[in-house]
């Protein structure tokens, strides 16, 4: 290959938009062409920098109100981020929602458990709810430069947020959520194709041992730290989510970025 | 995710939710690329605003496909009819193919990065490339668009959509290293 036809090539090499045959011969080029790899180099470095996530714009709230408002089907199928309705009316709303889309099955669910936890029922149906199309994120990012600072302004507290990627739990995104009349901030992680939903709010108290509870299915952790309250739930095995748990007070061991 | 909410969702699901389930996910998106364009907070609302209007009014011409390609083509197209002018009329020779064939005019790789982590300086650089270059960084760097899903929204061939972004790319390397200091011509702000 020729430096004239890498200079073109070179830019869908880094998008990786070439067939296999074009990316072989231009990896091939790069081995024996300092020219080129120099530049190459500098692409990515660009490339890099561009992906700073100040440089990305997000539609400020007063443009998202409008047109979430503007729907009328938000109030039944989930609670509207930026709403400045009273918690308690979105809260039930949102889970009025959850009831009426899964149906009656989810009474006779819930009429056993009528001596439950009514917080552990608050997380299962937002959970739930979280899984219905579209409801899982307000903030999709797998950056906690990017998640962290969406939560500002929102909430009168700083989540911890922390990627777990190294750990096995992927950090897709975050939104709001209303637990025990509590606004409160949802990390959304994957772990292969299930998702954990972790909750976190300011709780006066000292730290507490984890508790864990099975209720239809999920698995539910929760604890408290560092004036925190924590609460875990997902479909994954009971091991896998303490795994989380651990991966998550581990990287917490760090005093808290607020 | 887009595909999984088109499979659940029918045709007899009301129009208002297909909206607010396929296209209002993508209000940043929208946001974000009016925002490149139009270089300003408030114009960038009036192009969102307007091409949401009107990608209400299309909805029904929307089968299926790829919500965000199909909202952000609409969002361009808002922006540049909004200008009152097509995208075409303002290419200049200084960045035309056959004026200017890709040369590398070697700024030390030291200089760029130090600037390119500078987001003020990125930013500014990424402002003063013409729109027709501009918009093809934004769609790659930023919104992470294939060349495939480019060339849908821009209506260009996908050849193009290549040595565009070449360009678009030299281009602001060439604004990032090469004249950081001095007052630039084409600084419009």
């Amino acid at each position: 290959m020729m430096c004239d036809d890498a200079g073109l090539l070179l830019h869908a090499y880094l998008d990786d938009e070439l067939d296999a045959a074009n990316s072989a011969a231009m990896a091939r080029h790069l081995d024996t062409c300092a020219t080129c790899k120099a530049r190459y180099d500098t692409y990515t470095t660009m490339h890099k920098a561009l992906a700073q996530p100040t440089l990305y714009h997000r539609a400020p709230d007063a443009l998202r109100q409008h047109w979430h408002a503007a729907s009328p089907t938000s109030a039944y199928t989930h609670v509207p981020p930026r709403r400045k309705a009273p918690v308690a009316v979105a809260m039930a709303a949102g889970f009025a929602g959850a009831l009426l889309l899964s149906g009656p099955a989810w009474f006779q669910l819930l009429r056993p458990h009528g001596g439950a936890d009514p917080i552990v029922a608050q997380v299962i149906s937002g959970h739930v709810r979280s899984l219905q199309d579209q409801h899982l994120m307000d903030v999709v990012s797998t950056d906690q430069h990017t998640v962290k600072p969406w939560f500002e302004g929102k909430l009168d507290f700083s989540p911890r947020v922390k990627d777990l990627a190294s750990e096995g739990f992927p950090l897709v995104g975050g939104r709001l959520d209303a637990i025990d009349g509590h606004s409160v901030a949802a990390l959304v992680y994957k772990r292969r194709l299930h998702v954990i939903n972790l909750y976190q709010w300011p709780m006066e108290g000292a730290a507490s041992a984890q508790a864990v509870t099975q209720e239809h299915g999920y698995t539910v952790i929760r604890w408290n730290a560092d004036g925190m309250r924590y609460i875990a739930i997902s479909d994954v095995n009971e091991g896998d989510l303490k795994q989380f748990v651990l991966a998550f007070q581990n990287e917490a061991g760090a005093p808290p970025a607020h | 995710m887009p595909t999984e909410s088109n499979a659940s969702l029918r045709d007899d699901t009301p129009r208002s939710v297909r909206f607010e389930t396929q296209v209002l996910p993508y209000l940043d998106a929208a946001y974000n690329l009016a925002f490149w364009l139009a270089r300003n907070p408030t114009d960038a609302q009036d192009v969102v605003q307007e091409a949401m209007l009107r990608a209400l009014r299309y909805f029904e011409s929307f089968h299926g496909g790829d919500a965000r390609v199909w909202l952000l083509a609409i969002v361009r197209n808002t922006y540049y009819t909004m200008r009152n002018r097509a995208p075409q009329e303002t290419l200049r020779d200084d960045w035309d193919d056959e004026a200017h064939p890709l040369v590398d005019e070697g700024p030390s790789p030291e200089a760029l990065t130090l600037l390119a982590v500078d987001v003020g300086a990125l930013q500014a650089a990424l402002e003063r490339l013409p729109s027709p270059l501009r918009e093809m960084i934004v769609l790659r760097e930023l919104e992470e668009c294939s060349y495939k899903e480019i060339a849908t929204i821009t209506g260009q061939k996908i050849g193009t959509v290549m040595s565009r972004l070449a360009r678009a790319r030299e281009r602001l390397k060439t604004e990032l290293t090469c004249r950081p200091k001095e007052v630039r011509r084409h600084d419009v702000r």
